[in-house]
């Protein structure tokens, strides 16, 4: 325990005896592996020159739009849009934003397949991305779950037959109106944050993939010729 | 608004009523609605045209 | 810990894979305001949803009730009714996890059947839910009442005798005056109760008797839609809509919205052979999907797979500003 009644105000003059905090070393590990200029960085490599990569953004943009109209929902509750304008509207923002989410999404990955973005240790970046569509697919079907229509009935009576199928009907139950809300509104959202909160800095943490070398598609896949040793072996950053 | 709109039944304030029997196209063991097709075709001319379209930049954004 | 432009080289031992690694870079860096690009996607994804709502609005279709449904063909809901007290509607004969039948129609390949595994987790008796004990909440009623319990003393061959008269008869049965008329047979207390059954669907009481059935606060609406997807009210509207699964209906929406396209290879494999026949195609479908998912999702591992995109040449339309600049 340190006598010395000043805090320290930042890393560098932290006191020794702190070093060992769990705090400090989550800290320290956080701040090395994503420094305020590469968590928001000004600057992009100059072949980030394409239209392709503003899906990414549109994307996020759309899943804030889903999410806020979502929220809105929420607040005036699930029954709301049946018997109000307003909520009808509400609602229609709501089916759109999820229409042009999945949308720039494929595109997105599309563009990302086209690019070989897992090149250069981003496999976890791939993933996180293929795994985050996959998780929104099933967030989509809670929510059509969740319409109180007959849409909803019918959605529910044919899905019964798929999911019993697998054993998951068990627990996952389409006809159970309480417990496919509650999936849609608390769980499948915090799960698609977590999985696009960390696809996201996956990217900052990578870079965006560079470009494959001029010559690369001339390449067999195990021949090793376009790289020169430098190229490959030396570290750099972004400054 | 007010004009717009129609509360009863699954009447819909819109501008275009999308609410009547769906249009459907056969081709061969493919069924896929208009609406479908239209999105997936906007997708991939979307794409097309996000990667051909020229990106500029000279040093900024703007 | 590897940064944004720390090496991406092979480990020791391996040879550079154009479709596996990538060179970092070391060149030019341009001006990127990405908070505004944000921004700027945020004003233009905004717009463009408003405007869809605006001009397209969204559908809601009214539900079915058990009322609508036996209003509007009470001849089918006493044949779906007729199937639920004698065990032959697909509900009853289903299997986990709504009941023990066995195999009823539980899914399997070989071996594998995770739906058996699983077992009964949502029960339902379909005879006791869904005809007797709503009857039983009929007040008033001393002729329903000892025609129940005549039909649940019975011995259970002589209650098959009732229900399979009843259930030929019933096809050709009609409505009329308030009421079910069904050609005169050996039918003994089955009919009183399937008419009974009916007058209570239609009143709506039936609904409520359903839902309630353990609280007065229900969220979970399983045992009337699983009764209201036996009959075939609710089976015609569907197809009408084109949402069967015969119709690549899981990736449709009523009316001439778009639906889910992102459905579009799940639904495919429901529309080919061995799968369009089969009576496991869901839990053939989910494997299939399962497997075709992890290959999506490990892309970079799978050579051949990860070389499309260098071998496709499309990125030399995305990049071509970059090769232009570096030649």
């Amino acid at each position: 325990m340190t006598t010395n009644t000043e805090t320290p105000t930042d890393t560098a003059t932290a006191l020794p005896e702190d070093a060992d905090q769990l705090t400090a070393k989550l800290r320290r590990a956080a701040v090395a592996a994503l420094p305020p200029e590469r968590l928001l960085p000004d600057r992009q490599p100059a072949y980030v020159a394409s239209w392709i990569y503003v899906f990414g953004v549109l994307t996020l943009s759309a899943l804030a739009v889903v999410i806020l109209t979502g929220v809105v929902l929420a607040i005036f509750g699930p029954s709301w849009w049946h018997s109000s304008t307003v909520g009808l509207f509400v609602n229609s923002l709501h089916l759109w934003s999820v229409e042009v989410f999945f949308f720039t999404m494929v595109v997105h990955l599309w563009g990302k397949f086209f690019m070989a973005a897992w090149r250069g240790r981003r496999r976890a970046t791939w993933i996180t991305g293929v795994v985050s569509f996959i998780v929104s697919v099933g967030a989509a079907f809670t929510g059509y779950l969740s319409q109180q229509n007959f849409d909803s009935q019918w959605i529910s009576t044919q899905a019964k037959d798929g999911i019993n199928s697998t054993g998951a009907g068990a627990i996952f139950n389409v006809t159970n109106f309480g417990q496919m809300l509650m999936w849609h509104i608390v769980l499948l959202p915090l799960i698609v944050a977590l999985l696009v909160g960390g696809h996201v800095l996956l990217v900052r943490l990578r870079g965006v993939v560079p470009p494959f070398a001029p010559t690369d598609h001339t390449a067999k896949a195990t021949e090793a010729d376009q790289a020169s040793p430098q190229e490959i072996m030396v570290k750099g950053d972004l400054s | 608004m007010q004009t717009l709109t129609a509360v009863m039944g699954h009447m819909v304030g819109s501008l275009i009523n999308l609410t009547g029997p769906g249009r459907y196209i056969h081709w061969g063991f493919i069924q896929i609605s208009v609406a479908n097709l239209v999105v997936i075709g906007l997708m991939a001319v979307v794409f097309a045209a996000a990667i051909l379209i020229p990106f500029r930049r000279h040093g900024s954004r703007d | 810990m590897t940064t944004a432009g720390e090496t991406s080289a092979p480990r020791r031992g391996r040879r550079f894979n154009p479709d596996r690694d990538v060179a970092e870079w070391h060149g030019k860096y341009l001006p990127y305001d990405l908070v505004k690009e944000f921004l700027i996607a945020l004003v233009v994804v905004t717009l463009l949803v408003v405007l869809l709502s605006v001009v397209f609005s969204s559908p809601d279709d009214h539900p079915v009730t058990v009322r609508s449904w036996s209003t509007a063909q009470p001849v089918d809901f006493a044949q779906t009714a007729i199937t639920e007290l004698d065990g032959t509607s697909a509900t009853a004969s289903f299997g986990p996890p709504y009941n023990a039948t066995d195999p009823g129609a539980t899914q399997s390949i070989g071996p594998f059947s995770p739906e058996r595994w699983f077992g009964v987790h949502h029960p339902i008796d379909a005879a006791n839910n869904y005809v007797i004990a709503p009857l039983q909440t009929l007040p008033d009623q001393p002729a329903l009442d000892a025609a129940i319990t005549t039909y649940t003393s019975a011995p259970s061959s002589q209650q098959a005798n009732w229900t399979t008269a009843y259930e030929k008869a019933v096809a050709d049965a009609a409505f009329a005056q308030g009421g079910l008329k069904v050609p005169s047979g050996a039918y003994g207390p089955v009919a009183p109760m399937i008419s009974a059954l009916t007058s209570m669907a239609r009143s709506g009481a039936l609904d409520d008797a359903l839902l309630s059935s353990r609280q007065f606060y229900g969220t979970d609406y399983t045992k009337p839609l699983l009764f209201i997807a036996d009959g075939t009210y609710l089976d015609n509207l569907g197809q009408a809509q084109h949402l069967q699964g015969s119709q690549w209906g899981m990736m449709n929406e009523t009316g001439n919205y778009p639906g889910q396209a992102w459905l579009w290879l799940y639904t495919l494999w429901y529309q080919v052979p061995p799968m369009k026949t089969s009576s496991n195609a869901d839990l053939q479908v989910w494997a299939i999907m399962m497997l075709l998912t992890l290959a999506l999702a490990l892309v970079p591992f799978i050579p051949g797979l990860r070389s499309i995109p260098r071998r496709s040449r499309i990125y030399r339309l995305i990049w071509r500003q970059h090769y232009r600049d570096i030649s």
